[in-house]
């Protein structure tokens, strides 16, 4: 073993458009360890990693593998270079066997040479027992169970020879049975010699397993330490220690009666589970959470879109059953998706059209489209909403992103709802139009909208809501009162263990 | 090219070949109208050639045992509507692609009348024919009705909320799923609605002869996609307008009869309509890619 560290990282930086993801992160990674990377959603764990793979290039900053500086990195030269990657949904071919799948990675040969089966069986075979996976190098991978598809994947990269293994996430789906058999193997490369970046929210299994833990924060790295000089509660606050820089609006007034209450709510289709919340007119209820902890699926629950198999809905009061998106808007709610990009608004539709399409029938009575009437229901919101547009008539595809978001409000705001479900209103908004977005949410707010509001940006959550509700693992893992520290919600959404907790 | 017809083929402009055309042509614009709906919507019906005689021949056999014209006609509409239910049910119903289910719902129809009829004529009984008028006023009557019905389905899509749905169905059928519109049921009607069209279709054609060949919508579906396509209609779904596929319908239907006035073989038509097809989506791909993402 030399003295240069495996992978060595210097002041990295990439932008996408005008959003700085990394801007100066230093990270190294010595054979023999497993460093586990940490940090928020959006902190920049995931760029960090795609520029390390070769999927992204960097904009600036240093790589050295095995002490060597090397640039241009991409996908193919990483693998050459001993880099290997097993993401949470393992990328295999599902309809070829585990052989050939491992075969196919490790040479995928040329189109017309002939397949050496028996070699690549064996080859196989070898892999798997090497890591020690009871896995049949002759079963289709449609066939074997999450974990053992990523066994398959460290199988893989054992084979093509990896010295960097990065693993994002590999326990999130596992049982805890699994988990420990993952494990082993991890330590069983470590000893190796491997050096292995671990990607993972679970802070007991950083405990467990680490050697080191970098933290990353808003695209900058807030240190690195060895585990045993590092607690839970100072991992926490490095992972959120800023200041809610911005100022967002108050409250205006105390909230009214109870809008909507849920109670023991379940989906399993969803994989949400007793779920018991109540949000009043006039409240803003924050929900926070990790990626995947199910709020977007709480959201499309609660309108219809995948409805409820247990627990019940009321409204005002009133037991209901939501059943669809129709049966969700005659009850009053409304959901304005996440990701709009996609499917928030229809980017080929005018901005009017967009408007009025949740509308058609108040606005439209016999359905006769009226032009008039749409017209003004579109400049209202247009001048509402404050939406920079060319005019009603521009389609919504030549707006930006925040005003595609205004868009897709306006169009739920134009069926009178009564609880209004926002999907990460302001991902991919720049600030300014982001400020903007919040006073008009508190704005809503203050006219009696019952507002539950998903959000990923954690200074978002607490700074606009009157109360934070955070999931975990598709359950409703604690609501906090409003101006709860960011320390308090991490702990929630992170599932801080009662060690550390004391 | 029609002033490319009007210097060299003078006689092509002549009144009389000119309605006979239209009536012929007068059809295929029904089912076109259909096709420009399914199209938008992101689907593909190419049983519509199949539909088109199972309905002739079934009307044909009714008005044969005496049924009156004016039962017979909503037969066939109905017949049609029942068979792009069909179609509908396993599109939307079931979420199968509409390409696959129509090239299986197309060989049955055609296979399952061949198998019944044998390839034998209906001979259709007196006063069906020009729906018992004078051949000039039936020809006239089937082309009115045949423009008539595309303004008006022209209309309804540009000032119904229907026709708002079917575009956003088409554009992005999660987004307007999320808006509260239902894409399975949209695309549902939307079928049912090119059935009933090609059932009707099936009708102004059966009256242009005395009798009912149970070929007579052989590659029907190419031509009226041909049409549809031609006229602007993205092959993607979303957009496109009639008036589109009516220009194409016309473009289409004048390279026959223009081939034989200029003195060109006739076997150059089809070449000639595919590489109008041709041209028209490799536009559409090179117009989408500039505009794309």
């Amino acid at each position: 073993m030399t003295d240069a560290p495996l992978l060595e990282i210097r002041s990295l930086a990439k932008s996408f458009g005008g959003a700085r993801a990394l801007r100066g992160v230093d990270f190294e990674l010595r054979a023999g360890e497993v460093h586990a990377l940490l940090g928020e959603n959006g902190a920049g764990k995931s760029t960090l990693i795609k520029i390390v793979t070769g999927a992204h290039q960097p904009d600036a900053g240093v790589i050295r593998i095995g002490g060597r500086e090397v640039s241009g990195l991409d996908p193919a030269s990483a693998r050459r270079l001993g880099i290997a990657c097993i993401y949470q949904q393992p990328a295999l071919f599902p309809d070829l066997t585990v052989a050939e799948n491992i075969g196919l990675r490790l040479d995928p040969g040329h189109a017309l040479r002939r397949v050496g089966w028996k070699k690549l069986h064996e080859q196989a075979a070898g892999l798997l027992r090497k890591i020690g996976a009871a896995i049949d190098p002759e079963a289709e991978v449609r066939g074997l169970s999450m974990p053992e598809q990523q066994l398959v994947e460290i199988a893989c990269a054992v084979g093509t020879g990896a010295r960097i293994v990065i693993m994002d996430e590999p326990t999130a789906s596992l049982t805890q049975k699994e988990q420990h058999l993952l494990h082993a193997v991890v330590r069983d490369l470590r000893r190796e010699g491997v050096g292995i970046i671990y990607i993972s929210h679970r802070l007991e299994e950083i405990f467990a397993l680490a050697d080191r833990v970098t933290v990353l924060r808003d695209g900058e790295s807030a240190g690195t330490g060895a585990i045993g000089e590092l607690t839970e509660r100072e991992l926490i606050r490095r992972m959120v220690g800023r200041e809610v820089a911005q100022i967002y609006p108050p409250a205006e007034r105390p909230p009214g009666g109870v809008a909507l209450a849920a109670r023991d709510l379940g989906c399993a289709a969803g994989g949400v589970r007793d779920v018991s919340l109540e949000i009043r007119a006039g409240e803003i209820l924050g929900l926070a959470g990790l990626v995947g902890a199910g709020r977007t699926e709480l959201a499309r629950v609660l309108f219809g879109l995948t409805p409820a198999d247990s627990g019940a809905i009321e409204l005002d009061g009133i037991p209901v059953t939501l059943r669809s998106p129709q049966e969700a808007v005659r009850h009053g709610i409304a959901y304005v998706p996440e990701d709009r990009r996609r499917h928030g608004v229809v980017l080929e539709m005018a901005v009017a059209e967009n408007m009025t399409m949740a509308v058609h029938r108040r606005l439209f009575p016999g359905s006769w489209l009226r032009s008039s009437a749409e017209r003004m229901l579109a400049n209202g919101f247009v001048r509402d909403l404050a939406v920079k547009c060319a005019g009603a008539q521009a389609p919504a595809g030549s707006l930006s992103g925040g005003n595609q978001q205004k868009v897709s409000l306006a169009r739920w705001l134009a069926t009178k709802p009564r609880v209004l479900i926002l999907d990460e209103p302001t991902q991919g908004v720049d600030i300014g139009a982001k400020a903007e977005i919040h006073r008009i949410i508190r704005r809503l707010a203050g006219e009696g909208l019952a507002v539950l509001l998903i959000s990923s940006d954690l200074p978002e959550v607490l700074g606009m809501s009157d109360r934070i509700g955070v999931m975990r693992g598709g359950r409703l893992a604690g609501v906090l009162p409003g101006g709860s520290d960011a320390h308090e919600v991490m702990a929630l959404a992170l599932g801080q263990t009662a060690k550390g907790a004391a | 090219m029609l002033t490319l017809l009007a210097v060299f083929a003078p006689a092509f402009f002549q009144p009389q070949p000119l309605l006979s055309l239209a009536t012929r042509e007068a059809p295929t614009l029904v089912v076109a109208c259909g096709m420009a709906l399914v199209i938008i919507s992101r689907q593909i019906d190419i049983s519509v050639g199949s539909q088109f005689s199972v309905c002739g021949v079934c009307a044909g056999l009714l008005a044969a045992s005496g049924w009156p014209l004016a039962a017979t006609l909503p037969a066939a509409v109905a017949t049609g509507a029942l068979l792009g239910a069909v179609n509908g049910a396993l599109i939307a119903g079931l979420g199968l692609p509409s390409i696959v289910v129509s090239l299986a719902t197309m060989v049955t129809l055609r296979q399952g009348l061949n198998l019944a009829r044998q390839g034998q004529f209906v001979n259709l009984p007196d006063g069906v024919q020009w729906f018992g008028l004078s051949q000039s006023s039936g020809q006239g009557l089937i082309v009115g009705f045949a423009v008539l019905l595309l303004v008006a389905l022209a209309l309804a899509m540009r000032h119904l909320a229907a026709g708002r749905f079917i575009h956003a169905i088409g554009s992005d059928a999660e987004a307007a799923r999320l808006a509260g519109i239902r894409p399975r049921l949209g695309t549902f009607l939307v079928f049912v609605l090119m059935g009933a069209l090609t059932g009707l279709a099936a009708m102004m054609n059966v009256v242009q002869s005395p009798q009912v060949q149970p070929l007579s919508g052989l590659g029907l579906e190419l031509k009226v996609i041909a049409a549809v396509v031609v006229g602007g209609v993205a092959i993607s779904g979303g957009s496109g307008n009639l008036w589109g596929a009516f220009a194409g319908l016309l473009l289409l239907a004048c390279i026959g009869p223009a081939l034989t006035h200029l003195r060109v073989e006739a076997y150059w038509e089809k070449a000639i309509q595919g590489a109008i097809i041709l041209l028209a989506v490799v536009a559409d791909g090179i117009r989408s890619r500039r505009t794309g993402p």
